[in-house]
């Protein structure tokens, strides 16, 4: 039963952000992992500039859910469609797509062996053959933007936790994605180093980037989010805008989570 | 929350498996397709050969006629491939250190045997000093049995086990020399583990047989088998080493300073603290060389010794027994498979267990 | 406060009880003993060797060694000196590890790659091997291909025969040799303008990259050159090599180049050996790359191959890379197993024989000595700069 008030409830939202600019459309999709099913027919669409906080206990799926909008994780049922693309075993599709979608890990992940300007120039240049020169142009220009240009030189591992992060925003922006995927990216810092990294995801959102953040910083929910999701168990719960999630949840789980981690 | 469902339905499971593991893709299903058929071609005759048309039973050479293994051969000169020319009659002396030997070291590799610590100690103190009275003998009215007497599978393990037992002592002296803050101790060590691991064993053994002679004062002299065992027992202690060495490394900078803080000196901080809890880590290190060292001591058959090697080679090249290379080879490479491959097993589970401790 | 009271020291402790005191004074000791214990040796040494009449000092190495060896890469027979028997072993033992070092490589990386692969059949196979093989001696390994395979090949009269070009036989294996003709200068000179070519090519595709984006397939276009030219010289000047193929005169085969059973068992055992122990470590090298790095590059956009090329491989060979060369040099070590099977290397000549016919045991160690430590010496300073450079940046 619920299930179907979801996908009602989805599909309203999407009707007033107005269709035709939907970028991302996910429709009846599940996942599983073996036979543990993760993912649990998941519904969702998101206009060109809408700003998604999915948030819920950890094991809700909401990480593998972001993971399969570039398909970092494949589904084995429904139907996901980004920027026009239908998401499929064919590699041009996904690649397409990957070029499109921006991602920022966790752990940051970037590469060691590259210095900071490198690890932003890499795609640009072997994916969308962009020449050198510009290239680091742009990327000089992004780094500015999350305000380490001087650290360009450095390798990664000279850097803080929240400048790595930073220069992984970066890395990600230099591709000049449409979408922007957030995967905890505040989860594995130390508290000082949030701030630095929220406030640059602020002025990006600020900037009209479409995003979807996986996080728990329900103040970040608060001041950029124009809809919180809330996963639990594989589903999708509730979702509402911010105001609406947080001073007047609907559903029983909702509730819980909420009194849970706003305790805390 | 909503019911799970079942995922979608997919082919037959082992059906299914085939599809993900063996034909995914274009060139996995070729490289399937050429490996069994090479399998296939290939296993039968191998099974005929090692099984079907071997001869097992036998007295005489002339009795192996068919095209299978000859393991008569083994058959017939086992007796010379465990102990060489040990006296028959002498034997069991040898059967009771094999025997005390298994007592010692296999419960090591069963978990929760009880009193296995006291065993594995005793292996290593108590056991060398009943194998120096029996396996010589000469004493408590036990016949000497000189050692150019000794061969086979009781050598190799002689040899290594005297290595290991060696070695180690010697390896921690070194690697605590190396660790040390003085210089000329520190220099002579790094200088003594350097040069012994630079070398290949072959010219440590030659080196033993011609110039520990020269070495030795005037009317000393040792037997061929001791001079090998001085070799290796130096070589294997520049390897032993280096294992402690890592381990000590691996010991948090608090340790240290909390056994100095107790109020310890260094030999006790050493003994107490640090060494016990380095050598713990590096046990499956000890193993691995250990395996190394078990597998190298087949190079003492160039200089003349008669090792489990020595003797099947030796027989092979006996014109009595006709075309057994193969099968002696099998042989000797299926005993030191079992030993070794049980022991790498044994090391690399420690090594995942000592992994796992470490973290939590 | 006045400044003319000197600054307060610790007051001291008998001498002693002091560390420093006792660390000097534990170092003489040892110093002393080591200084002692050398001696006595050296002074054994030399009493011993004037007792059995043997001279000191490398004079020897000008004899004449009076004996022959069966392979040699510079000229060499019998009437040549002891010092020549050195090299002639030194050459030997540096050729089948070189021999090895690449063949080991190769097929150490395909086994490597192989035992990742996602076919259970190959992963599995792979495994077999490496645990077969590395729990196996390598003397045995070197008997068994000696004596078991190639000892018991057909006598050159059966030899086993590949199209009239191959020879195999238990006197070895027989190839054809290339003999450069009149005319081979021009494939010469259309390798070094190929070389030439594909430098100058690596620096225009760089230079359209910063232009203009265009990524050129410099590797392909790069290997294409460097075989292609030569290959066209070669069949427009009218193959100019002649292959001295070998032939059955009288009892054994002339003409040709030899590879004598002993080198070959010897470069087919080290070879395979050190080729499980190299599987393990590209093994763990490609799996030391966290499946974060991987899944950042898909992200970006960069398919499978550029993924393997510009992040997997760059961090999996700092990892590879350290282990492999200590494996190459356990390859160069193990090569001294030569003499169980009589491949003339520098321990079986120099050590052996030169060594048993003049009984100049403490010169001829401690040259054979010499030269493995030289070799450990120098890759081992080459791995620490390596280590240096490659290390990745950290705080």
């Amino acid at each position: 039963m619920t299930e179907q008030m979801q996908s009602e409830q989805g599909q309203t939202v999407v009707d007033s952000a107005k269709a035709d600019k939907t970028i991302i459309h996910v429709e009846a999709m599940h996942k599983w992992y073996g036979s543990f099913h993760v993912l649990k027919n998941l519904n969702l669409d998101v206009a060109q500039g809408e700003r998604i906080v999915i948030c819920g206990p950890s094991g809700s799926g909401k990480s593998t859910f972001i993971r399969c909008i570039n398909r970092l994780e494949e589904h084995q049922q429904g139907k996901i469609v980004v920027d026009g693309v239908e998401l499929t075993d064919d590699v041009r599709h996904i690649d397409s797509v990957r070029k499109e979608v921006g991602m920022v890990f966790q752990h940051f992940n970037l590469f060691p062996h590259m210095t900071v300007l490198e690890n932003c120039c890499v795609a640009p240049i072997w994916v969308r053959k962009t020449p050198r020169k510009e290239a680091e142009a742009t990327a000089m220009e992004y780094l500015k933007r999350v305000k380490i240009p001087d650290q360009a030189n450095k390798y990664p591992g000279q850097l803080s936790g929240g400048q790595q992060q930073r220069v992984a925003i970066a890395r990600a922006l230099c591709m000049k994605p449409k979408i922007m995927l957030f995967d905890e990216p505040t989860s594995a810092l130390d508290p000082e180093m949030i701030k630095e990294v929220l406030d640059t995801m602020i002025e990006l959102a600020s900037s009209g980037m479409t995003m979807l953040c996986v996080t728990h910083e329900m103040g970040f929910a608060k001041t950029v989010a124009d809809r919180v999701i809330f996963m639990d168990g594989g589903e999708i719960v509730e979702s509402a805008p911010p105001h609406d999630f947080f001073d007047n949840p609907q559903e029983p789980r909702t509730q819980q989570f909420l009194k849970q981690i706003l305790h805390h | 929350m909503s019911e799970s469902m079942a995922p979608p339905k997919r082919a037959f499971a082992p059906v299914q498996w085939m599809r993900d593991n063996l034909f995914n893709t274009w060139y996995n299903i070729l490289l399937t397709v050429v490996v069994v058929y090479m399998i296939g071609t290939s296993i039968g005759p191998l099974l005929n050969w090692l099984f079907l048309d071997a001869t097992f039973t036998g007295a005489d050479p002339k009795d192996c006629v068919g095209d299978g293994a000859c393991w008569l051969f083994i058959n017939q000169r086992l007796n010379f491939f465990m102990y060489g020319f040990y006296p028959d009659a002498q034997q069991w002396r040898v059967d009771i250190m094999f025997f005390l030997l298994a007592v010692a070291f296999v419960p090591q590799f069963i978990e929760r045997f009880p009193a296995r610590r006291w065993l594995g100690i005793f292996g290593m103190t108590g056991l060398p000093i009943i194998g120096y009275i029996l396996i010589p003998g000469g004493w408590f009215g036990l016949e000497e049995v000189q050692s150019n007497k000794w061969g086979g599978l009781m050598l190799t393990l002689i040899l290594a086990y005297v290595g290991i037992i060696g070695s180690l002592p010697l390896g921690i002296i070194l690697a605590l020399g190396r660790r040390s803050e003085m210089p000329v101790i520190r220099g002579f060590c790094v200088i003594f583990i350097e040069v012994w691991r630079a070398v290949p064993l072959i010219t440590v053994l030659f080196m033993a047989s011609v110039m520990l002679p020269l070495f030795l004062p005037e009317g000393m002299n040792f037997e061929k088998l001791l001079r090998a065992l001085i070799g290796i027992t130096l070589w294997q202690s520049a390897y032993m080493a280096e294992v402690i060495r890592g381990g000590l490394q691996a010991i948090p900078r608090g340790q240290y300073e909390a056994g100095s803080a107790l109020g310890l000196g260094y030999w006790r901080k050493m003994r107490l603290i640090i060494l016990p809890q380095a050598l713990t880590l590096v046990i499956p290190g000890i193993v691995n060389t250990f395996i190394g060292l078990f597998m190298d001591t087949t190079l003492v058959l160039i200089i003349g010794l008669f090792d489990i090697l020595g003797t099947v080679q030796s027989t092979i090249t006996d014109p009595a027994w006709q075309n057994v290379a193969i099968e002696g080879y099998v042989f000797v490479a299926f005993c030191f498979w079992v030993f070794c491959f049980g022991m790498s097993r044994y090391s690399q589970n420690l090594e995942r267990k000592l992994d796992t401790g470490h973290k939590t | 406060m006045n400044d003319n009271n000197p600054p307060l020291q610790p007051s001291r402790s008998k001498p002693w009880n002091d560390p420093r005191v006792r660390a000097i004074f534990f170092q003489v000791v040892a110093l002393a003993a080591i200084a002692w214990s050398g001696w006595t040796l050296i002074e054994n040494t030399l009493a011993n060797m004037e007792s059995r009449g043997i001279s000191t000092g490398f004079g020897f190495l000008d004899q004449s060694a009076g004996f022959g060896i069966i392979m040699s890469l510079i000229p060499y027979d019998a009437t040549y000196s002891y010092g020549r028997t050195f090299f002639v072993g030194l050459l030997n033992t540096l050729l089948v590890s070189a021999m090895g070092i690449v063949a080991a490589t190769i097929l150490g990386f395909i086994i490597g790659v192989a035992r990742l692969s996602s076919n259970w059949l190959i992963a599995k196979l792979s495994l077999a091997y490496i645990e077969i093989i590395r729990n196996i001696p390598i003397l045995l390994q070197i008997f068994f291909w000696y004596f078991a395979v190639l000892r018991s090949l057909p006598t050159p009269r059966q030899s086993v025969d590949v199209g009239g070009v191959f020879f195999l036989n238990n006197r070895g294996l027989y190839l054809p040799d290339p003999i450069a003709q009149p005319g081979f200068g021009w494939v010469e000179a259309a390798l070094v303008i190929a070389i030439v070519a594909v430098v100058i090519i690596k620096r225009w595709a760089k230079k359209r990259q910063l232009a203009t984006g265009e990524i050129f397939p410099t590797v392909k276009v790069g290997i294409s050159i460097l075989i292609g030219l030569p290959l066209l010289a070669y069949l427009a000047t009218g193959g100019p090599i002649e292959w001295d193929i070998p032939a059955l005169k009288g009892f054994n085969f002339g003409g040709g180049i030899t590879l004598i059973p002993e080198l070959a068992a010897l470069w087919v055992a080290l070879t395979l050996f050190t080729a499980a122990f190299i599987a393990e470590i590209v093994r763990s090298g490609i799996l030391s790359v966290s499946k974060g790095q991987t899944e950042a590059a898909r992200a970006l956009g960069l398919h499978n191959g550029l993924t393997l090329r510009l992040v997997v491989i760059p961090q999996a060979m700092r990892v590879i890379i350290p282990p492999l060369t200590s494996q190459y040099l356990n390859l160069f070590k193990n090569s001294s197993l030569a003499t169980a099977i009589g491949y003339p290397d520098l321990v079986s000549v120099f050590m052996g024989t030169t060594l048993n016919q003049t009984g100049q045991a403490v010169e001829v160690v401690a040259m054979t000595m010499a030269v493995y430590l030289t070799v450990s010496l120098l890759i081992s300073f080459f791995m620490n700069l390596y280590n240096r450079a490659a290390a990745l940046k950290e705080r």
